[in-house]
């Protein structure tokens, strides 16, 4: 037991291999090395020498995806210290054959931007040579085949150093839980003191105590197992309440069956609040995105008046820099977000400026024109957009930081990037707001919209605080933009899309008021969420909008509307 | 007044230097000589259908040029004639018209929705016009002025679910689609066929999204909860277009992996994927009847002619491109074949009639108008192309009327015995079209 | 009302007798030349043009119906097309009736969007669609009633200006999102087409066609005789004064709410008309003829031809979609580059549009 036999084939000396022998092949042989793995360091496992070992993984070339799983198992039956990297080459596509021999190495890194592959050796880890890509055929692989692969990574993962490394191998094990797997686990159990491990470690211990012949082991799982939120447990909790095809219960023993009741209750209730949880995150996140595409807007509409069609295509400009900008820095694609921020916010200011400039200094005092000529504007940008980038959508990477979710527990995450959208929101909106309440920029534009007459009279440049107000707006959309990338297509469309809706947010909100639109963006995106899961997504959209029709018939002038003589105006 | 005469003049500027690009297409027609013959082009080139038809006008006036390179057809030059519907269904039908009707062109390739298609059907009946609609549909339909070069049902979804459920595994379905006839249409004949494998009802799970749907955040999190009741799910996509780069993206988001729940898509191919950055996308996969990556000599051969006719090294092949290359060329050996570009003629030749596809099989117009093809499932790569892991040992013929449909089971469509689309072989009955 | 014995005034200025006189000249002359002229003559009109000239008119009367209430009474909606749309779905719900056991699926009963979606009978907001008379009460009543309940909710809570612009482009934006599903009964995203024939004629015949033509013609007359004879009342007046000082009109006793939602209903039965004559022209009708886009384009209509002049809102629709079918079938990539700039252009520099040009040079109004 203690050490792992040699495979009795091994080595051939020329490379080509008759058969598997049938005893090394399925379950017998992962048990050989989980034996292995927990009880012998793994260079000393080294009983295949490199040559057969090499030869082996040569066989992955040709194979057929059901012959690659049989080779992983007979690979990992090994037990060669080779083994882990391979095997993680061959998940993250980095195992490739050498056309000219035939030949299967690991290569250093798969980027198609090289002009080289480093190629290698398969046992050793050491450089072989660099060749061309295009001399190279990758070993490709399907899902079922990763899913294998995983599920053997994981019992490589279960005696590591690191406990979040040994956490996600428990769990990945907890899926397709077998008796050596289970053997593996009571083993670990012993030595784990990382007490996440050892809870899902026993959680998986208390799976199978489950089968147990004795009911009193057997209630005593469904006790242990009470209130764990992982699904595997709730399924196989359920089980226990089915019947046979006689008709009598799968679980004989009644009081099993009553704990088993309260188990899957106590579950069912938590799994129930999380979801409502959840429901209201996913309405925060809409309605942050909401905001974050109406607060351009309320300053545009809300302080100047105008009514800007054209506020989607500078989101949509946003956006595309946002996209320029990862072409530019294709090595720093983890810092291009944060530096597309204040990119986005020039490049749509300043485009925002030019609007005023040109068309809507023109239309001050005539708001339902300004709709027209900034319709006009939009139509173009988006036209510019589709001559300069082609009408395809662009693909714009989701940095590294952005990507995952931060797991409370098993029945409910929350997206990394949903959560980073919620904080730009609210710090955009807070950064607007100080600038309306702090700045001189921002007296000057509380005084040109409350009074425009008066301010001028003060000796505020009214015709640039007019600039500079479009210009802000535009490139807040500019950075909301940048927020888009991370949620949509990128393409000439992507402004259109949004524009409905933003009006909506600021309009409901109350015009010329900020708070509004955080409230009504908030609350929009949480009574769209909470409809979505009873009325589907269509209708839940159509409710809202007649539920703001309505609204708006109620109270003409918002949430919060603006008092005073200001709001007599249009 | 000054302000007018400045803006006129603009404008008058912008058109002139667009004119002269406008008219590049014709240079090539130098080789055959005498009366063109007239190839309509009817795909969208702006609104938001002009992301995907764009490159299918594109290849189409490819197609022209090298057949004209080839010395034409039936010793005349082809010229291609093409027409822009807007992406709007009304102007599509009209378009269609000033087609047939204006232009008198000898065939069309056009239309990528359904909806686009339903639109112009009326008028190439009306004119017999003949159409290649060159994409994936729903079935159910068969004129005798339209030659279907895209998949049936019965030549993508069904293999897909065929491949999921023997070779991956799947008890569980999610078919979730966008709110349209094709989602409507592939999702019933899918549950007909799912439910006739023995999989209960509640081991299927179908939902509609309407166009554009961009917060997924519910939907991906209900595929999880879906998926995690212990048996092995999968997500059929029919969703559409714009919809899909938002889904991927929330999916990659809450960790929905294609190890844990693969997402086949009919509606997602390497141009959709060339906007999306697709690294979290990996094993997810889609059905066609051709992938760009399928390694064979015409297809290597195709591909380099696109990326230098588009002078754009970077530019994708896809499915429906190839529906056209095979369309364009059955055409041409119908033309041949009958020695005149009379639709009737053409017509009456096209069935029967073969040509290699890109993939190294051969393409047959059926007496029901659809075309035989292989159908492939592919897995997303992160380079964004498809690794090719099954694929059908034959072509499959295509079959007009679904038999996993209560209304169509004991319909046909025939158009060289029975001379009808809609036959009933119950009643012996022949409707649509020819209903007199 | 009392209007009768005004007619003379109604259109005693000489622009209204042009473009009546030219309307008539052309309900006259497009038959003609499409039907009698000889195909091989150079004076013979096409179908194609025949069904285009049909569909500018329909726009023509939609861009009157929306000049109506923007130019006389300052109601900016944008959502117009939504009324243009039901009223097309009315006629197109008669139409799919007419087909009969002519569908694909030769059901009797059943549209074959029915029989697809495995509908075993007719939902009951289709009972009474194959009677003509029926549906062209529906073409009417349902716009009609949309808009009174709608302006009376939003005239009744003085909701005014940019606000009603958004709420009735979010009404259109609901009713598109809602006729897209599939589940409403009215045949989702491909909505209805493949009609075959309205009171027995065959929709595909050239007589049909100038006939449909012809009566878009007396349909678009009779509107703008209706709005001119609405306009040349005492009501007319308080129209205006509505559109130029709302309050003040309001402090001097008129009830304001009233004359706008009579207006504004009327305006949207005349849109629903148009829609109704739209529908067997161009042969299809789906939701994306509620798409916010659309409503605003008609806007622009009204903006290019001149706002508050009707004929000038007829000549725009005209001029303006002559314009699209133009570019986009010459210069495809110029097109929204052309509408973009027309939007800028005649907001900034022709705010009274082309009419506004006009009568300035023959000597004012």
């Amino acid at each position: 037991m203690a050490t792992a036999r040699p495979d009795p084939r091994a080595p051939v000396p020329d490379g080509r291999r008759p058969g598997v022998p049938s005893g090394m092949s399925g379950s017998p042989a992962c048990l050989l090395l989980a034996a292995c793995l927990l009880f012998c360091p793994l260079p000393a496992a080294a009983e295949t020498d490199d040559q057969g070992f090499r030869t082996l993984v040569g066989e992955f070339a040709g194979a057929n995806f059901r012959e690659k799983e049989a080779l992983v198992e007979r690979l990992a039956a090994t037990g060669h210290p080779g083994v882990p990297a391979v095997l993680t080459a061959l998940l993250e596509d980095r195992l490739f054959e050498r056309e000219r021999d035939g030949r299967v190495f690991v290569v250093e890194e798969n980027d198609e931007r090289l002009a080289a592959f480093q190629l290698l050796d398969s046992a050793s880890l050491a450089d072989v040579e660099a060749v061309d890509p295009e001399l190279l055929r990758r070993i490709i692989t399907n899902n079922r085949l990763r899913r294998f692969l995983r599920t053997t990574m994981a019992r490589f993962g279960l005696s590591g150093p690191d406990a979040a490394a040994r956490l996600d191998a428990v769990r990945e094990l907890l899926r397709s839980l077998d008796a050596p797997t289970l053997d593996l686990l009571r083993r670990r159990a012993l030595r784990e003191t990382d007490p996440d491990v050892a809870f899902e470690i026993e959680t998986a211990l208390a799976l199978e105590a489950l089968d147990h012949g004795y009911p009193g082991v057997r209630l005593a799982a469904v006790e242990t197992l009470s209130g764990r939120l992982n699904p595997v447990v709730r399924n196989r909790l359920a089980t226990l309440l089915e019947t046979n095809e006689d008709g009598g219960p799968l679980e004989a023993d009644a009081a099993v069956r009553a704990a088993a009741v309260d188990a899957l209750w106590q579950i069912d209730s938590m799994r129930n609040v999380y979801s409502v949880i959840e429901t209201v995150a996913f309405g925060l996140s809409l309605g942050s995105v909401l905001v974050l595409v109406a607060i351009g807007l309320a300053i545009t509409f809300g302080v100047m008046g105008v009514i800007n069609m054209a506020h989607g295509e500078l989101m949509m400009l946003g956006a595309y820099t946002t996209y320029v900008v990862q072409l530019s820095m294709p090595d720093l694609i983890g810092i291009s977000l944060l530096v597309a921020v204040p990119a986005a916010f020039l490049v749509a200011g300043a485009a925002g400026v030019l609007i005023e400039r040109t068309v809507i200094r023109f239309l001050y005092g005539r708001p339902l024109e300004t709709l027209l000529a900034t319709f006009g504007v939009s139509l173009v940008l988006q036209q510019l957009v589709r001559s300069v980038f082609s009408a395809n959508n662009r693909a714009v990477v989701t940095p590294a930081w952005m990507s995952g979710t931060l797991q409370f527990n098993e029945a409910f995450s929350l997206t990394y990037n949903r959560l980073y959208i919620v904080l730009f929101a609210i710090i955009v909106f807070g950064i607007v707001l100080a600038v309306l309440k702090y700045t001189r920029l921002g007296l000057d534009i509380r005084a040109v919209s409350q009074n425009r007459a008066m301010a001028r009279a003060m000796g505020v440049r009214s015709e640039w605080v007019d600039a500079m107000t479009f210009g802000l707006g535009a490139g807040i959309a500019g950075v909301a933009g940048v927020a888009l990338t991370q949620l949509t297509n990128v393409g000439p469309n992507l402004g259109q899309s949004y524009i409905v809706d933003s009006f909506m947010v600021v309009v409901f909100g109350g015009v010329g008021n900020l708070w509004g639109t955080l409230i009504g963006g908030m609350s929009l995106g949480i009574l769209n969420k909470l409809l979505e899961p009873f009325a589907g997504a269509v209708l839940g959209k159509i409710l809202v909008l007649i539920a703001l029709i309505l609204f708006i018939q109620r109270r003409p002038r918002g949430l919060f509307p603006q008092t005073g003589r200001a709001a007599e105006g249009a | 007044m000054k302000l007018i005469h400045a803006f006129l003049v603009i404008l008058a500027v912008a058109v002139a230097g667009c004119g002269g690009s406008g008219d590049a297409p014709d240079a090539t027609a130098a080789g055959p000589t005498g009366d063109p013959i007239k190839v309509g082009v009817l795909h969208s080139l702006s609104g938001t259908m002009a992301i995907s038809e764009t490159t299918l006008k594109d290849t189409i006036l490819m197609m022209v040029d090298e057949q004209n390179a080839r010395g034409g057809l039936l010793g005349r030059p082809v010229e291609a004639v093409v027409v822009d519907p807007a992406s709007d269904w009304p102007l599509f039908a009209e378009r269609a018209r000033e087609l047939l009707e204006s232009e008198q062109v000898d065939v069309v390739f056009g239309c990528w929705t359904s909806v686009s298609r339903k639109s112009v059907l009326p008028v190439f009946e009306e004119n017999n016009g003949l159409l290649f609609y060159p994409v994936q549909y729903e079935g159910e339909e068969s004129s005798k002025n339209v030659i279907y070069t895209g998949a049936a049902p019965n030549q993508q979804a069904i293999p897909a679910i065929d491949y999921l459920m023997n070779e991956v595994g799947i008890e569980r379905w999610v078919l979730e689609g966008t709110d349209y006839v094709y989602p409507r249409t592939t999702n019933r004949i899918l549950e007909a066929y799912l439910k006739q494998q023995g999989v209960a009802d509640e081991d299927i799970s179908i939902n509609y999204t309407p166009f554009g749907h961009s917060d997924w955040q519910t939907r991906v999190s209900a595929i999880r909860r879906f998926g995690s009741a212990g048996k092995p799910t999968a997500v059929v996509s029919t969703v559409n277009g714009d919809a899909n780069v938002p889904f991927y993206l929330e999916l990659a988001n809450q960790e929905v992996s294609a190890d844990e729940i693969p997402v086949v898509a009919f509606s997602v191919g390497e141009e959709e994927l060339s906007g999306l950055d697709t690294t979290p996308l990996v094993g997810h996969l889609a059905a066609w009847n051709y992938f760009q990556s399928v390694d064979s000599p015409v297809n290597s051969e195709f591909i380099t002619k696109w990326k230098a006719f588009v002078g754009d090294a970077e530019r994708t092949t896809n499915d429906p491109m190839e529906a056209h290359y095979i369309g364009f060329n059955l055409w041409a050996k119908a033309v041949e074949k009958a020695g005149t570009t009379d639709v009737d003629a053409v017509l009456a030749a096209l069935p029967g009639t073969t040509t290699p596809n890109l993939t190294g099989g051969i393409a047959e117009v059926l007496p029901n108008h659809h075309i035989t093809k292989p159908v492939y499932i592919g897995e997303v790569q992160s380079n964004g192309q498809f690794d090719v892991v099954w694929q059908t040992d034959d072509t499959v013929p295509g079959d007009a009327w679904s038999d996993f449909l209560p209304g169509s089971e004991d319909t046909e469509a025939d158009w060289v015995t029975l001379n009808c689309g809609n036959y009933n072989t119950d009643t012996q009955v022949c409707s649509g079209q020819n209903y007199e | 009302m009392a209007i009768a014995p005004r007619l003379p005034a109604v259109i005693a200025d000489r622009a209204s007798l042009v473009f009546l006189a030219s309307l008539a000249a052309l309900a006259l002359a497009a038959p003609i030349l499409n039907l009698a002229v000889p195909e091989s003559s150079p004076l013979h009109l096409s179908s194609y043009a025949v069904g285009l000239i049909g569909k500018y008119l329909c726009y023509a009367m939609l861009a009157v119906a929306v000049d109506f209430i923007w130019g006389f009474c300052g109601i900016l909606s944008l959502g117009h097309a939504a009324f243009f749309a039901l009223g097309g779905y009315a006629m197109g719900m008669y139409l799919m009736r007419q087909i009969g056991p002519r569908g694909v699926y030769g059901h009797p009963i059943l549209p074959d969007f029915m029989v697809f979606l495995n509908w075993t009978e007719l939902p009951w907001f289709w009972y009474g669609f194959d009677q003509f008379w029926f549906a062209l009460v529906m073409v009417a009543l349902v716009p009609g009633a949309l808009a009174f309940v709608f302006g009376w909710l939003a005239f009744r809570s003085r909701v005014t200006g940019v606000y009603l612009s958004i709420i009735t482009q979010a009404l259109t934006y609901a009713l598109m999102l809602a006729f897209f599903r599939n589940d409403m009964g009215f045949g989702g995203n491909n909505g209805f087409t493949d009609f075959k024939d309205l009171l027995g004629f065959d929709l595909q015949s050239d007589a049909t066609r100038s006939s449909l033509l012809v009566a878009t013609a007396v349909a678009l007359g009779a509107s703008y005789w209706t709005c001119r004879a609405v306009l040349a009342s005492r009501a007319g007046r308080v129209l205006r004064a509505i559109r130029d000082a709302e309050s003040r009109t309001r402090f001097l006793g008129y009830r304001v709410d009233a004359y706008k939602l009579w207006v504004f209903v009327l305006s949207a039965v005349l849109a629903g008309v148009a829609g109704a004559l739209y529908v067997p022209q161009v042969g299809i009708i789906n939701p994306g003829e509620f798409e916010p886009i659309n409503s605003i384009e008609v806007v622009i209509w009204v903006a290019v031809g001149g706002r508050g002049t009707l004929y000038g809102a007829a000549a725009g629709a005209v001029l303006v979609n002559y314009a699209k079918t133009y570019f986009t079938g010459a210069l495809p990539e110029l097109w929204l580059y052309a509408l973009g700039a027309m939007f800028v252009g005649f907001t900034i520099l022709l705010p009274h549009g082309l009419a506004g040009v006009l009568p300035r040079r023959s000597g004012g109004r």
